[in-house]
C-alpha cells in the first residue's frame, strides 16, 4: 500500500451562514484503504464527502486529491477528477426520467469515447456485480425498492471504474438483511478492484464489516481517527447487536477518548 | 451592536436583490454557453420541447381566442357610438399582435411550464440528482437548463403566433358574426394599420420573454430548499418573478420598440 495519501483534509473548516459545521479537520486517507466516518447527525459527515468532490468549497483550509487542492482545480480538471471518484448518494440520487440501464450508462455516455456496443456489456456487468437481474434494466427508479435503488446507484458509480468510492450512508433506511447485502457489496467492490473507499455511516455493522480505519466526528467539530477494533473493545456487547442508539452511545460516551487513547 | 443590515433594512434588501441578480446573470451566462456548445442530448431537448410547445398549444389557443372575443365585446360599445365600427378590427388586432399575444402566451408558459420546471429542478436539487450529475462529469446548468432555455426561446414565438391567430379569430367572430360589422372594411382597416413590423415586434418580445422566464424558473429550481415546502416555494417564486419580469420587460420593450419605430419610419408630423 502506498504511503502517499489519495485524499487529505488540511485544517478544513466549513461554515453555513453563522453555523460552523466543521473546524480544524485534519486527516489523510491512503490508497486502497476503507475509512468509515461516523458521528451524530448534523456533525458534517456528508459535508466531508461533498468537499472531496468539490460540490462544496471549504471556508477554511483545503481538501487535496492526490496532492492537489480540489477547490483550486480548473473546471475541466475538476470534471476529470470527479470521473475518477464514484459517489453513492444517501437516497441513491437516480435520475427519475431514465430507466435503470440508462442511469448506469449515464456516466459512460457523458464521458464519451465509448460506443453503445461497448457501453451495453459494461452496464450489464456492473448490474450483475451488484446482484440485479437483467429484468431490472428497463425499470424506472420509481418502481425500485430502497435496496435496489442503492444497488443501481452503486452500479452507476462503479461503471466508470473509479479510483475512489464515496458512500454517503449507504445503508440508511434499509432493513437488516439489505444492510448486510450492501455492506457485502462494499467489501466485494474493494476486493475486486484497487479502490479507496470512504463510507459515511451510522451503522456499526458497516464499520465492523468494512472499515480499515474509523474517523469519529464530534458535534464540537473535533475528530478522532483510529483502528475500528478499539470501538469493540470493552464491556460493550459487541457490534452484532449494535443499533443507531448504540452509535450515539459510542459517540457520546463509551468510545469517546478510546480512539484518542489508542493513537 | 446592531448590524448594518438591521439599521438600514432597505439597503440590505437592495444588496440582497443585487447579489441575486448577479447570481442569476452568471447562471444565465452558463446556460447560454450550454446552448452554444449544445452540451445536452437531443433527446432531452425533444422531451422539454414537447412539454413547452405541444402540451401548451391548447391553453394558449383558448386564451388567445377568448381574449380576442372579450376585447371585441368591450370595445364595440365605444366604437359603435362614434360610428367607427369597422376600425374595431384594426385596434384589436394591433393590440393582440403587439402586446396581448406575446404577453399572454408568456404568462401561460410561465404558469404552466415555468412552475413545473422550477418544481422539477428543485426536486432534483433536494434528491441530490443535481449533485449526482456533477459527480458524473456533467455540468447540471448546461445539461438541464440549456435545453429548457432553448426550447422556450424557440417555441414561445411560435405559441405567440398561435395566440395572435386565435385572438384575431375570436375578435373577428364577435365583430363580424355577432355585431354584423361589414367584413370588407373591417379587414381593409386591419390591413392598413397592422404591419409586419407590429407582428415582428411582438415576436421579438416573445423571444426575450421565453429566455427570461425559463432562466428565472430554472434558477429558482436550482436554489430550491429541502422538503415539499421548499419545492412548492420554488414553483411559486418562479411564477411570481416571471410574471413581474414579463410585465416590466414588456413596458421597457414597448418603449424601445416605439422609439425604434419612430426612428425607422418617422411620421409626417415629426418630419414637419
Amino acid at each position: 500500500m502506498s504511503d502517499t495519501p489519495i485524499i487529505e483534509f488540511h485544517n478544513v473548516g466549513m461554515r453555513f451562514g453563522t453555523q460552523q459545521v466543521l473546524a480544524g479537520i485534519e486527516f489523510a486517507i491512503l490508497p486502497h484503504q476503507t475509512v468509515c466516518i461516523i458521528g451524530e447527525s448534523g456533525c458534517g459527515k456528508t459535508v466531508l464527502l461533498k468537499l472531496v468532490v468539490g460540490l462544496l468549497k471549504p471556508t477554511e483550509g483545503e481538501v487535496r486529491f492526490e496532492g492537489t487542492p480540489v477547490h483550486r482545480l480548473s473546471e475541466r480538471a475538476l470534471t476529470r477528477m470527479r470521473l475518477r471518484v464514484g459517489f453513492l448518494f444517501q437516497q441513491a440520487a437516480l435520475f427519475d426520467s431514465l430507466n435503470v440501464f440508462d442511469n448506469v450508462a449515464f456516466g459512460l455516455r457523458a464521458k464519451g469515447g465509448m460506443r453503445e456496443a461497448e457501453i451495453s456489456p459494461r452496464v450489464r456487468e456492473r448490474l450483475q456485480e451488484v446482484g440485479l437481474p437483467q429484468t431490472a434494466e428497463t425499470k424506472m427508479p420509481a418502481e425500485l425498492s430502497g435496496g435496489m435503488r442503492k444497488r443501481v446507484g452503486l452500479a452507476r458509480a462503479l461503471a466508470l471504474d473509479p479510483d475512489a468510492m464515496l458512500y454517503d450512508e449507504p445503508t440508511t433506511g434499509l432493513d437488516p438483511i439489505m444492510t448486510d447485502v450492501i455492506n457485502e457489496l462494499i467489501v466485494q467492490t474493494r476486493q475486486r478492484r484497487p479502490v479507496t473507499s470512504v463510507v459515511v455511516t451510522h451503522e456499526m455493522r458497516t464499520v465492523q464489516k468494512c472499515a480499515d480505519r474509523v474517523v469519529m466526528l464530534y458535534p464540537q467539530a473535533r475528530l478522532e481517527v483510529g483502528e475500528p477494533q478499539v470501538l469493540y473493545d470493552g464491556p460493550a456487547d459487541g457490534l452484532a447487536t449494535a443499533t443507531d442508539a448504540r452509535v450515539r452511545q459510542f459517540v457520546e460516551g463509551d468510545a469517546r477518548g478510546r480512539l484518542r487513547d489508542a493513537q | 451592536m446592531s448590524s448594518p443590515g438591521s439599521r438600514f433594512p432597505l439597503m440590505a434588501s437592495l444588496a440582497t436583490a443585487l447579489v441575486g441578480l448577479g447570481d442569476w446573470a452568471l447562471f444565465a451566462g452558463r446556460a447560454f454557453a450550454g446552448v452554444m456548445r449544445r452540451s445536452f442530448p437531443a433527446r432531452e431537448l425533444l422531451r422539454v420541447a414537447f412539454e413547452v410547445g405541444y402540451a401548451s398549444v391548447g391553453v394558449v389557443a383558448i386564451t388567445g381566442l377568448f381574449i380576442g372575443m372579450v376585447l371585441a365585446v368591450q370595445a364595440y360599445g365605444q366604437f359603435h357610438t362614434i360610428g367607427l365600427d369597422t376600425s374595431l378590427g384594426a385596434v384589436i388586432h394591433i393590440s393582440v399582435v403587439r402586446e396581448l399575444g406575446p404577453v399572454l402566451a408568456a404568462m401561460m408558459l410561465a404558469g404552466r411550464v415555468g412552475s413545473a420546471m422550477a418544481a422539477e429542478l428543485a426536486t432534483m436539487r433536494v434528491t441530490e440528482q443535481l449533485d449526482a450529475l456533477a459527480c458524473l462529469g456533467v455540468d447540471p446548468v448546461k445539461y438541464l437548463v440549456a435545453p429548457r432555455v432553448l426550447a422556450c426561446i424557440v417555441l414561445l414565438p411560435l405559441l405567440t403566433v398561435l395566440a395572435d391567430a386565435m385572438g384575431l379569430l375570436g375578435s373577428s367572430l364577435i365583430c363580424l358574426h355577432v355585431y354584423q360589422i361589414d367584413s370588407y372594411h373591417y379587414w381593409r382597416h386591419t390591413q392598413e394599420f397592422v404591419k409586419v413590423w407590429d407582428v415582428l415586434s411582438g415576436l421579438a418580445k416573445a423571444v426575450v420573454f421565453g429566455g427570461v422566464l425559463s432562466l428565472i424558473a430554472c434558477h429558482r429550481g436550482f436554489h430550491g430548499q429541502a422538503g415539499a415546502t421548499g419545492v412548492g416555494r420554488a414553483a411559486t417564486e418562479a411564477f411570481v418573478l416571471s410574471f413581474v419580469a414579463i410585465l416590466v420587460l414588456d413596458f421597457f420593450m414597448a418603449m424601445f420598440i416605439n422609439t425604434l419605430d419612430g426612428l425607422l419610419w418617422p411620421s409626417p408630423a415629426k418630419v414637419v
